[in-house]
């Protein structure tokens, strides 16, 4: 049997969640999806910190959620991090690590020594005598990681525990968080908004949408063949839907698109970002697929720039920052993109 | 760029500075005038009287006996209303606040026909035991605690409140029992209202006269606090009156330093490192 088993139905006004999750020992879960699909109520309810309407939950033989049962929050061997970390302010780090330990009633000394071992693990251990007031947001998330790993759960609950800090500190931390989780020997959740997370972190992704499962799949699968159009545009993929015949797709919302990939049927058609090309007048060339359109938003993207655009119901194109420069690229900028044939993947949908 | 605005925008209107400065004086003048007329030669004379030096003590020992009973139900009370979600928590909530609008002498009515020889409790309680709480010691600690409680509450509540509640899922998630949480988290974070509201319930209890002299009465050394004293010193001994009314006014301002939330957070800092 799985070591977390578990089927969660929540119900609010107007919105249900209805979520399956199975996961063995030393898995890793991605949980991605928009904002209101219902990651952070399914991780509060695996918690037990919002009841079930339906269904259970199963964790290394217990049963904590069923037809008659309900384990309290505080007899769950779960452990959870937050995105605003939520260290007790009164508190030492070595304090928060250990109360845990210290709540299950193990003495205080015991406690803080395993405390200080978690911190030594993290590499905040000086920093065992600190309040969170007087830590930086990456040592007070790294002091939130041991604290929830001190009180030894089975599952490990975390709540997009990198996304209020600042870049460069999120790469590193996330590094780090994937080797603890490796070594985890229970089941991660992990909600996360950052593809990053979800390659880098995660053995599995599970993807949420509108109150239900979209789609669960290793990394790779999610990243080559996103079931949403939020996934696609998180993991950074065009996906167009539409009809193909032979090597021509009619897309579902106008147009056509030609491929190199023979097929029959209803299809999604995946492009990288990079493959997209910008001009300011219609382009010449051999590309085939193309399109008129105005640029939504442009941003930084590690290297690149990421311009999003009103074209083909939003599309995504990473250019250079000296071209985006060059076409003089703004919100409301009009701009022709074009992909050619060879870049498109060509997916039959099912 | 912080500049006050003030300077750019012309000088303040006559029309608003004069009735603002009669107003700061009026508040002013009396306590001025207290400090002037206080005889201070006899100060200390004085305050080793035995009237005043009973009043004092008695003063100090029912304050300080309704402050625990005030700590020892204000707590749990402030977190009920805090963090349990029942029917009629308005209600309670609004019972709490009533005594802080009530004239204290209504107050020390509605407490005589509660405790009263004839009260809905006092009754059967002297029947039964022959415990009469009226005009007693007990009583004026009663009193105290009436009219000083609802300060504490609404201020440990308020700051009960003002935690981030997501601390108590925190603790849940780590193991805590909720009496744990309250102890361990709750409690310690609400650190700065619960040392307001003690510091206002114990200056509400020491100026008490009203309510204290309707249920309590005005005993030379069981029911005479200081501002029963003052109240009868008036009459026969003016200075002694003085020198208790200084007494208290320096207590308020006392009471006004404390409260600075310079104080407070220097103290919370203080016992959190202890």
């Amino acid at each position: 049997m799985s070591l977390l088993d578990a089927h969660v139905v929540v119900r609010r006004p107007g919105y249900t969640l209805d979520v399956r999750v199975a996961a063995e020992r030393g898995d890793v879960l991605a949980v991605i999806g928009p904002n209101g699909a219902g990651k952070s109520t399914l991780l509060r309810a695996l918690a037990g910190v919002v009841a079930l309407d339906e269904g259970h939950v199963a964790c290394d033989g217990e049963t904590w959620d069923g037809p008659g049962v309900r384990v309290e929050a505080r007899h769950r061997k779960v452990g959870m991090v937050f995105q605003q970390g939520l260290l007790f302010p009164h508190l030492t780090a070595v304090g928060n690590v250990a109360y845990g330990r210290r709540s299950g009633g193990v003495g205080r000394r015991q406690a803080e020594g395993e405390a200080q071992a978690w911190l030594d693990r993290l590499g905040v251990g000086e920093l065992a005598g600190r309040r969170p007031a007087g830590l930086s947001g990456g040592q007070a998330q790294r002091v939130a990681i041991a604290r929830a790993l001190a009180a030894r759960p089975r599952l490990l609950l975390l709540d997009e525990p990198l996304s209020a800090l600042d870049v460069s500190v999120a790469m590193s931390l996330r590094l780090e968080l994937a080797r603890h989780l490796a070594d985890f020997d229970g089941v991660a959740l992990l909600v996360t908004h950052d593809a990053l997370d979800a390659m880098t972190v995660a053995n599995r992704v599970l993807v949420l949408d509108d109150g239900g499962v979209a789609q669960v799949g290793t990394p790779a699968e999610v990243a080559r063949r996103p079931a949403t159009d939020h996934v696609a545009r998180l993991v950074g993929l065009n996906v167009l839907r539409g009809n193909s015949e032979g090597t021509t797709i009619r897309l579902r919302d106008g147009g056509v698109l030609v491929s190199t990939t023979t097929a029959r049927g209803a299809v999604s058609a995946c492009f990288p970002p990079s493959s997209v090309t910008l001009t300011v007048g219609e382009p010449g060339g051999s590309a085939r697929n193309r399109w008129a359109g105005r640029v939504v938003s442009v941003a930084p993207h590690g290297e690149a720039v990421r311009v999003h655009l009103d074209a083909a119901g939003g599309l995504i194109a990473d250019v250079t920052p000296a071209s985006s420069a060059r076409l003089g690229l703004l919100p409301g900028s009009e701009v022709w993109a074009t992909v050619k044939a060879t870049e498109i993947s060509v997916y039959p949908e099912g | 760029m912080s500049r006050p605005p003030g300077a750019a925008l012309g000088r303040p209107p006559a029309r608003l500075l004069v009735p603002a400065l009669l107003g700061a004086g009026f508040l002013a003048l009396p306590l001025v005038a207290l400090l002037a007329r206080t005889p201070w030669s006899d100060f200390l004379h004085e305050l080793t009287s035995p009237a005043v030096r009973d009043a004092m003590r008695l003063s100090l020992e029912t304050s300080l006996a309704a402050l625990v009973l005030v700590v020892a139900v204000g707590v749990p009370l402030a977190w009920t209303l805090a963090r349990v979600d029942f029917p009629g928590r308005t209600v309670v909530r609004a019972l709490v606040i009533v005594p802080l609008v009530l004239p204290p002498v209504v107050g020390g009515v509605a407490l005589l026909s509660a405790f009263g020889r004839q009260g809905l409790v006092g009754k059967p309680l002297e029947q039964a035991f022959g415990i009469s709480l009226p005009f007693t010691t007990a009583a004026v600690v009663v009193a105290h605690t009436f009219v000083s409680l609802p300060f504490f509450v609404l201020s440990v509540e308020g700051a009960l409140r003002a935690t981030d509640r997501e601390y108590d899922v925190v603790a849940a998630t780590l193991g805590a029992s909720r009496w744990t949480t309250f102890r361990t988290v709750s409690l310690p974070l609400a650190g700065p209202g619960l040392l307001a509201g003690l510091v206002l319930a114990w200056a509400r209890s020491l100026g008490e006269f009203g309510a204290t002299i309707t249920f309590a009465g005005n005993y030379p050394g069981t029911t005479r606090t200081m501002p029963n004293a003052i109240y009868v010193a008036l009459q026969s001994d003016p200075e002694a009156a003085l020198v208790l009314g200084v007494i208290l006014l320096l207590v308020s301002v006392a009471v006004l330093a404390l409260l600075r939330e310079r104080w407070f957070d220097v103290a919370v800092q203080g016992s959190v490192r202890a």
